[in-house]
């Protein structure tokens, strides 16, 4: 059936118009939400629950192409338009960035391209600073938690509309430091049938930056994925496949860190986290069939578009411009 | 005799690395049913919730201390004695996906000592180090 569904998706004429409808039901969506609030309140537990599984099919949809973690999409936009607090929305957050992880790992590690042990030293001190970063986040006011995460995901968008990749980085020599950790190897690279050496340097800095995505990661309950992947590759170097893959691996350690943390704080609410996290993962699904039919390019800056959008609520929601 | 894609792919692999995907497969995929049962379970009313759902529109929008006042919710642990209860039930599965990481490290802790990378032992013990000190609760935000 699901077949069926991306065959039918191949046309044209929906390829072209599919990003733009997708646009349209989130944009619609929030604005029903933020112009209804008595409906908010007469809505039944379930009409929510079913919204957010919808929500978060269209997100994981649009997540895979895009190339960002559900996570990071997932906070702003619920946060934003949803009843529910931001302490919930967090704890829900990480789980949904946790469980994609989690989804996409073993595969990953079978094919080589999420490597052990590049992805260990640096997911230990990020899973460390997204504790501290859990810890924070639930100990300042929600209206400060609110203008940090605008502030976050504005720079973002920044970050995304700016980046570039780069397939196979240049690495002259390895630093001292990744060659006591060993972090070197090869990957088999399927598209050009060899066996890819890679190395990493700049590792001390890498570490650092992880320390602090860890910490952002935690704090805002959005994983890391957009930040771990232009850390890896542009910064230390690993070809642009390892790159994302490990990013991934370095996830399920972060992410489970600080969703511990949320689970002890009685943040997280299963009515919230379970329809968010397999609407997720079945959007993800798809999206991953969709790879061939929607152009990644303009899926990108829909994601863009929409991360901006939810970036400036946010803003203007902790600024209390726009509650 | 031709290596396949597969096998060629496999060689390159470290026996730490095979192990730990299966740990994580095994885990990920047993979180996942965990979650979904528990959640019908909860959903269905087959596990009668501490917060009734009809009422959770009128507190789920309060801050998560506010909440726990308002319904008496546990912190902590204290929600395994509480299983009986489906919204606390759900949170088996959550708990088992956050775990899931912790049992791949116990895993491959093995072939590091076998191996003597020392490094590496060093680093799998700070690893589970930080997620069983996340895990225990003992870790609390004060607001």
């Amino acid at each position: 059936m699901l077949k069926t569904f991306t065959q039918k998706l191949q046309s044209p004429s929906l390829k072209a118009i599919l990003p733009f409808l997708m646009l349209a039901f989130f944009a619609g969506g929030a604005y029903a939400a933020d112009k209804l609030p008595q409906a908010a309140i007469s809505l039944p537990w379930w009409g929510w629950a079913l919204a957010l599984f919808v929500t978060c099919f269209f997100l994981g949809i649009v997540a895979v192409p895009s190339g960002v973690g559900g996570g990071v999409l997932f906070v702003p936009i619920v946060g934003g338009f949803f009843p529910f607090h931001l302490d919930f929305v967090r704890g829900a957050g990480l789980l949904v960035a946790l469980a994609s992880s989690l989804a996409a790992g073993p595969s990953l590690m079978r094919a080589g391209l999420a490597d052990l042990r590049l992805a260990l030293p640096l997911a230990v001190l990020a899973s460390a600073s997204a504790i501290a970063g859990a810890l924070v986040g639930l100990a300042i006011p929600s209206n400060v938690v609110q203008i940090a995460l605008g502030v976050t995901i504005l720079g973002i968008v920044v970050l995304m509309a700016t980046a570039r990749k780069s397939e196979f980085p240049v690495v002259p020599v390895a630093d001292k430091l990744s060659m006591a950790l060993s972090m070197h190897g090869y990957f088999r690279d399927t598209a050009q049938n060899k066996n890819i050496a890679w190395k990493v340097h700049r590792t001390p800095l890498g570490i650092f930056l992880f320390v602090l995505i860890g910490f952002i990661g935690g704090l805002f309950g959005v994983g890391a994925g957009w930040a771990n992947l232009p850390v890896l590759n542009l910064l230390m170097g690993a070809p642009i496949k390892l790159a994302a893959g490990t990013s991934g691996l370095i996830l399920t350690l972060a992410s489970s860190s600080a969703t511990w943390v949320y689970l002890n704080e009685g943040s997280v609410l299963a009515v919230i986290a379970v329809p968010s996290v397999i609407g997720m993962m079945l959007g993800a699904m798809i999206g991953a069939r969709l790879l061939h039919v929607l152009k990644a390019s303009v899926v990108r800056k829909m994601v863009i578009t929409l991360l901006l959008f939810a970036g400036i609520r946010a803003l203007l929601k902790g600024l209390g411009i726009w509650p | 005799m031709a290596v396949s894609e597969k096998e060629e792919t496999a060689n390159l692999l470290s026996d730490e690395q095979k192990r730990y995907a299966s740990w994580l497969q095994w885990g990920a995929r047993s979180g996942l049913v965990m979650l979904i049962v528990t959640f019908i379970a909860y959903v269905t009313g087959w596990l009668a919730p501490h917060v009734p759902l009809d009422q959770l529109p009128s507190v789920w929008g309060l801050p998560v201390d506010e909440y726990l006042k308002k319904t008496g919710a546990p912190t902590g642990w204290s929600w395994l004695g509480d299983l009986g209860q489906g919204d606390f039930a759900s949170l088996i599965g959550i708990a088992w996906l956050s775990a899931s990481s912790l049992f791949c490290l116990f895993a491959v802790l093995p072939i590091y000592f076998r191996r003597r990378d020392w490094v590496f032992v060093v680093l799998c013990l700070c690893a589970l180090a930080v997620q069983l000190l996340a895990a225990s609760g003992m870790l609390v935000a004060g607001k």
